[in-house]
């Protein structure tokens, strides 16, 4: 079925989610309703048995053209935990590097009767491509692209702060670090707004910011001192060392000095400030171990909230496509 | 057809489950209600029994079998189950028993948490019509509906029960 401008590519016709690419124009109600159905699903990892037959039956393939090990364990855990059939593909060591396309690695996969794929990708728009030319039925989920997107580590990163700070309406939120190269700040930037946090603030040096980033609703500070001030959420970043190299950056000792975290600069902060970091975090590069591993630190709730909130998100995919099924049959049944 | 009052109901039910209990020699069961009527009998029933033993509750939408069908169910809540499982002699409540459905769920889920001793069914209405070989212990009564109808409890207090006809506009 062809999409429209008004219904976006993630959502079926009930506006229920059947893709999850990107946090961009998902409306308010469907983002609280990922984080309530992560809620439920957090109390299942407390059992005895951590699985629910939800999945029962159907296959989640993972497909990483881009290393990782925290995101792509996370989603493998996640879907056996809702009893799936995981298969996970380190397509970056395999099929690309002997000069298969995309195009062609998907249609292989697609033969393999999947229901589900998990897909990073270095490409911005990788997940985008995928979930436009792949067979109707099957969901595609971004584990991450380029510099586009990591729109479950952005809910997790929101679960987290609800967590922790019950709702986002009087919140201030500190993004500090590599703005410029992060799709997780993207995510993140997107999901507090559409959630209601009033006061975003992004902080990182000039070269590290990207330009416009204040259509986001953000305020930009070059000064972490002054950004720090009175937040209730700090999440940093990865500096990534590859691109030290680039020279947008003098040195990692320099970034350190002006940005990172130390037990200093989090006095800055409210008392109760919390902190977080997608991982993996380089230590006495953008925080300092005190704070990393302190009282405040969030930053393995992170990776506990990471499994529930991509089992509400395969779940809640697969049943969007359920519906969207159960729509096409009805309509082919009245024409 | 006039739908039975459940206060009329649940003191007999009382007894009844009394009696089961004490004919398999239960003196400690664990209470567990199924969301959300099967909770407000568990509430009422333990009222009745003056019991205030902790009450657990079942949130059975992660394992439905309609999933691929309906889909999840957007105000899934976690269950709460305050005791051990392992072992432990069951009392399972629903409000209204139809196909077994719910129940099977249920049970499905008691035994992700353990290996209960047994398992009563007790449930405010048995609508005859069960797809499946579950059947409560102890009922509160037995209707046949037409196949367009449906019983609905209203809670929490006072419960009511209500007819719904599934052919009719909403």
């Amino acid at each position: 079925m062809p999409t429209d401008a008004k219904r976006p590519l993630q959502l079926n016709d009930q506006g229920q989610l059947r893709h999850f690419l990107s946090l961009d124009g998902l409306p308010r109600e469907l983002l609280t309703e990922i984080l309530d159905t992560a809620d439920s699903f957090l109390e299942v990892g407390a059992r005895a048995v951590k699985k629910v037959p939800l999945l029962r039956g159907k296959t989640v393939c993972n497909v990483f053209f881009e290393n990782s090990t925290r995101t792509r364990t996370t989603f493998e855990l996640a879907a056996q935990r809702l009893s799936a059939d995981v298969i996970t593909l380190n397509v970056s060591t395999s099929s690309t590097s002997k000069g298969e396309t995309l195009f062609d690695t998907l249609r292989n996969l697609e033969a393999m009767a999947a229901d589900m794929f998990v897909v990073r990708h270095a490409d911005s728009g990788a997940a985008h491509f995928i979930a436009e030319h792949v067979c109707p039925d099957v969901a595609i989920i971004n584990g991450g692209d380029g510099r586009h997107a990591h729109p479950t580590q952005g809910m997790l990163d929101m679960l987290t702060i609800r967590r922790h700070k019950g709702s986002f309406e009087n919140l201030s939120v500190a993004i500090v670090g590599d703005i410029l190269h992060s799709r997780v700040a993207r995510s993140n930037m997107l999901a507090l707004r559409t959630l209601g946090c009033p006061d975003i603030r992004v902080i990182g040096p000039k070269t590290l910011i990207p330009v416009g980033v204040e259509q986001y609703g953000v305020k930009v500070y070059t000064d972490l001192a002054e950004g720090l001030k009175g937040v209730d959420v700090i999440i940093m970043l990865r500096l990534q060392r590859e691109r030290m190299q680039g020279g947008l950056l003098p040195s990692e000792g320099e970034f350190y000095k002006l940005y990172g975290l130390s037990t200093q600069r989090m006095a800055l902060a409210k008392p109760d400030a919390i902190v977080m970091h997608p991982g993996p975090i380089n230590r006495g590069v953008e925080i300092e171990s005190a704070v990393a591993d302190g009282a405040q630190s969030v930053i393995l709730n992170q990776v506990t909230y990471g499994i529930a909130v991509r089992m509400a998100v395969l779940s809640m995919a697969m049943s969007g496509q359920a519906a969207q099924r159960q729509l096409n049959q009805e309509a082919e049944e009245l024409n | 057809m006039n739908l039975p009052n459940p206060a009329e109901l649940l003191p007999r039910m009382a007894s009844d489950l009394q009696a089961h209990l004490k004919a398999r020699a239960i003196t400690e069961p664990r209470f567990v209600g199924i969301r959300t009527g099967g909770v407000w009998v568990a509430q009422a029933l333990l009222e009745q029994l003056g019991e205030s033993a902790p009450l657990g509750i079942l949130d059975v939408s992660f394992y439905r079998d309609d999933f691929t069908q309906n889909g999840l169910h957007p105000q899934v809540r976690p269950s709460e189950l305050p005791f051990e499982i392992e072992g432990q002699h069951l009392v399972l409540i629903d409000d209204v028993l139809m196909s077994g459905r719910t129940v099977r769920a249920a049970l499905n889920e008691l035994f992700d948490y353990g290996r209960p001793a047994s398992v009563t069914l007790v449930c405010l209405l048995d609508l005859n019509a069960r797809e499946l070989p579950v059947r409560p212990d102890v009922v509160g009564a037995t209707l046949s509906l037409e196949a367009r109808e449906r019983v609905k409890l209203l809670g929490p207090a006072p419960l009511t029960l209500e007819r719904q006809d599934l052919a009719s506009p909403a």
